[in-house]
């Protein structure tokens, strides 16, 4: 007989927990958002012995259940709320070798609520070189619990966790301290007014808000009313709480855990000194971003041109293959384009994750965030916003998701408003079609050329990031003192299948998320590209033949253009033109920027729509804009009205999703609406100075 | 003496504090009065701290360092 169980994976950061819940269910996950919030909620299917079937939950990390951030609040929500679909019915702790004193704080939290809990101690490949030794079998006597030893590295204990989970209901629910002795007086007066309920289960309600049973709790705050005493009081109480969970935690592992510092070798120290080191470790993160930046670049440009190739190829093919009545024109200058123009960027962007995620797993990221936080402070901003601003590269929505950890709400906020300047994924199209169209393909110093014009424009996103978060840091009003509280995890060599299964989840979700508005906004653009309003546009062959020409190859051509100049497209981009000019930009270029706004990556595949309307002559988009000229035979694309253009996208805040993110995060429609107007307002002036610039 | 005097390599134990002005989360790493303290790393402009509370590896700003009262080691 299956049944299926609900297990739900919590612990410290940095402790492997990914890595158990990647071991534990493989590929048969999947990522959503927790109901009414933003939170990632990773769940996963796992197949255990005896013909368990268990659905796995992948709770944020958190150092206690005295929640301190929304992420952290899911955790104690969802253990306190015995009705939620996903309480678990046992709980896995996972902690790892070095830290096990601080993990089990709150596995000993946990296992007060009276849920079945496992302890996980990860990472067991370290013991020996750490001189680390634990007698597990005394740990689990002690802690009234099983113990598993595992290394989710080197996949080994996996099985015997799965064991344990499948036979949960052995595991005692006896409580490791009791509450009462903390404050006997207080705790006993409360026992008395709620005799019924646990009483660790009510302390935890009376010190996290947490909406768990709201009309119990209505009751509870007026009976109550003697037991809510100030915020103070109740703190020093938590802090006592902490601390006989730590007595109780010496005194455990005193028994069980034997550390020989004689064996342990100093990595991290050595590490550290350079990494941190106040001149190194700067220069070691600049060349750490330059080296990413060029291997974006340079690594990723033969998979895009063959991409790039690929699907003009395709594109011919079905001008001439598919039967009329399935309407090739559409398929073949709407459809695929569109395709083509998401999937050139597959490489780029999968590489970005590759990086990111190694940074991460490697524990280096919380080393830039300690030699960054004092600078970032001068800004408004925290260490802590290093990391969003880094993600922001990858894409603003993570990023801006990314900030919870910052406890500081100004932080916060600035921290949000500005990472939409950071060179997001969407932009880098932009900027690599550019690039390749006005920089020359040279060697500067033994860099390549458009590498670093590419660099400079991810510098010129965090510079603008940064001043911006200056000028709001001066113009809003202090708040409370700010706490910064950073863990510094073990340096370790990342986890291939971790790496991997992170690129391959934000590829696909960038495929297909951004993938449908593409798709969607190229076969209207299409649609719009292909019709026109009255008799301009239906006698268009009529209009064309009274020009003088010479082959019917160029009475096709001019019909093309003659189209689309009056089609409904032709009259919205010729609408903005006079707005546009002074920055350097034709109609043609009008129309990619106003489709833009719903998404900026939108740019490339409708340049390919309208050009492949415009000219089906050229292979390749880039040659298409290469070839593009205005009225009186200038090139379109020169290097001031490419730099323009580029300035343009580097600031304006072109991305729906965006907003309704800062716009969920806020809590108001105030800040994603100033983001709008600045933003673009910024980009408008940006690219006006750059282009008069460049130009004159 | 306070946290925020020590100097790279220096370690002392932890005397006291206000549990108010401190964040919950540095008294669940480990902050707590008779644990040893030792400051391994300063970020430029001496601040932040890089520290080792008892084992727990971890970074805290100045203003927060100096609100923790601190002892030399009794050996």
């Amino acid at each position: 007989m299956s049944k299926n169980i609900n297990v739900a994976l919590i612990g410290n950061p940095n402790t492997g927990k990914s890595s158990v819940f990647n071991h534990l269910t493989g590929l048969n996950q999947k990522t959503g958002n927790y109901p009414g919030i933003t939170v990632e909620k990773r769940q996963g299917v796992c197949k255990l012995p005896r013909g368990v079937k268990a659905t796995v939950l992948d709770l944020p990390g958190t150092y206690s259940l005295n929640a301190s951030s929304l992420d952290e609040n899911v955790v104690i929500e969802l253990l306190l709320n015995k009705n939620d679909k996903d309480y678990p019915d046992v709980a896995v702790v996972v902690s790892d070798v070095e830290n096990l004193k601080r993990n089990l704080l709150l596995f000993t939290q946990i296992k007060d609520l009276n849920i079945p809990t496992i302890l996980v101690i990860n990472m067991s490949d370290r013991m020996r070189r750490k001189g680390i030794r634990i007698d597990t079998e005394r740990l689990a006597q002690m802690l009234h619990t099983k113990v598993a030893l595992i290394s989710a590295r080197k996949n080994e204990g996996v099985q015997q966790l799965k064991e344990y989970i499948a036979t949960y209901k052995n595991i005692s629910t006896e409580p490791c301290l009791s509450i009462e002795q903390i404050d006997p007086e207080y705790f006993g007066s409360l026992s008395q007014t709620f005799p019924k309920q646990s009483l660790y289960k009510l302390w935890m309600v009376i010190t996290q808000d947490v909406n768990f049973a709201r009309v119990e709790r209505k009751k509870m705050e007026v009976e109550g009313a003697t037991h809510i005493r100030t915020t103070s009081f109740l703190k020093r109480l938590q802090q006592k709480e902490t601390i006989k969970r730590y007595q109780f935690i010496n005194s455990v592992l005193k028994e069980c855990y034997i550390k020989d510092l004689r064996q342990a070798t100093d990595l991290r120290g050595r590490l550290d000194r350079v990494l941190t080191h106040r001149v190194w470790g700067f220069v070691i993160f600049f060349v750490i971003l330059l080296s990413i930046f060029q291997a974006l670049y340079d690594w990723s440009s033969i998979p895009m041109d063959f991409i790039d190739v690929q699907f003009a190829h395709f594109s011919d093919w079905a001008k001439t293959n598919i039967p009329s009545w399935l309407a090739p024109n559409l398929i073949a200058e709407g459809i695929i384009p569109g395709l083509g123009g998401i999937v050139i960027f597959v490489p780029q962007i999968a590489m970005l994750f590759l990086f990111i995620s190694i940074l991460e797993e490697t524990g280096y990221m919380s080393r830039v965030v300690f030699i960054m936080d004092r600078l970032m402070r001068r800004f408004g901003l925290s260490g802590k916003s290093v990391i969003p601003l880094i993600s922001g590269t990858a894409c603003a929505i993570p990023a801006i998701m990314a900030t919870r950890n910052i406890e500081n709400w100004k932080e916060r906020l600035v921290t949000i408003l500005v990472t939409p300047f950071t060179t997001c994924s969407a932009r880098l199209p932009v900027y690599l079609i550019l690039i390749g169209l006005i920089i020359p393909n040279e060697r500067i110093l033994g860099a390549n050329a458009q590498g670093l014009v590419l660099m400079i424009f991810y510098m010129l996103g965090f510079a603008m990031a940064l001043l911006a978060a200056f000028v709001l840091h001066k113009i809003m009003p202090q708040n409370n003192p700010s706490y910064f509280v950073v863990e510094m995890p073990n340096y370790r060599i990342p986890l291939l299948k971790n790496v991997v299964l992170t690129i391959v989840e934000k590829t696909k979700s960038f495929v297909l998320e951004a993938g449908k508005v593409i798709l969607a906004i190229s076969i209207l653009l299409w649609v719009l590209a292909s019709n026109g309003p009255g008799k301009t546009f239906q006698n268009a062959s009529a209009e064309v033949a009274k020009t003088v020409l010479v082959s019917d190859a160029e009475f096709d051509q001019k019909l093309s253009a003659y189209k689309l100049e009056h089609s409904y497209l032709g009259i919205v981009g010729k609408g903005i033109e006079p707005i546009i000019r002074p920055l350097g930009y034709d109609w043609k270029i009008g129309i990619a920027i106003v489709s833009s706004f719903a998404a900026r990556e939108v740019f490339v595949g409708t340049l390919a729509t309208i050009y492949n309307v415009g000219d089906a002559e050229e292979e390749t988009i880039k040659n298409r804009m290469a070839a593009e000229r205005f009225p009186d035979g200038s090139p379109v694309f020169t290097l001031a009205s490419g730099l323009s253009l580029m300035v343009f996208y580097a600031f304006a805040m072109q991305c729906m999703s965006t907003l309704a993110i800062v716009r969920k995060e806020t809590n108001s429609w105030c800040w994603p609406s100033v983001q709008l107007v600045v933003m673009t307002a910024v980009a408008y002036l940006g690219a006006l100075l750059t282009f008069q610039y460049f130009s004159a | 003496m306070t946290l925020a005097d020590l100097e790279i390599g220096d370690s002392a134990i932890i005397d006291s504090f206000d549990v108010e002005l401190l964040p919950m989360k540095l008294i669940e790493m480990g902050c707590l009065p008779g644990n040893e303290v030792g400051l391994l790393q300063l970020a430029p402009y001496r601040d932040p701290l890089y520290l080792d509370i008892a084992g727990a590896h971890l970074a805290i700003r100045r203003e927060t360092a100096a609100r923790i009262f601190i002892r030399k080691k009794s050996e």
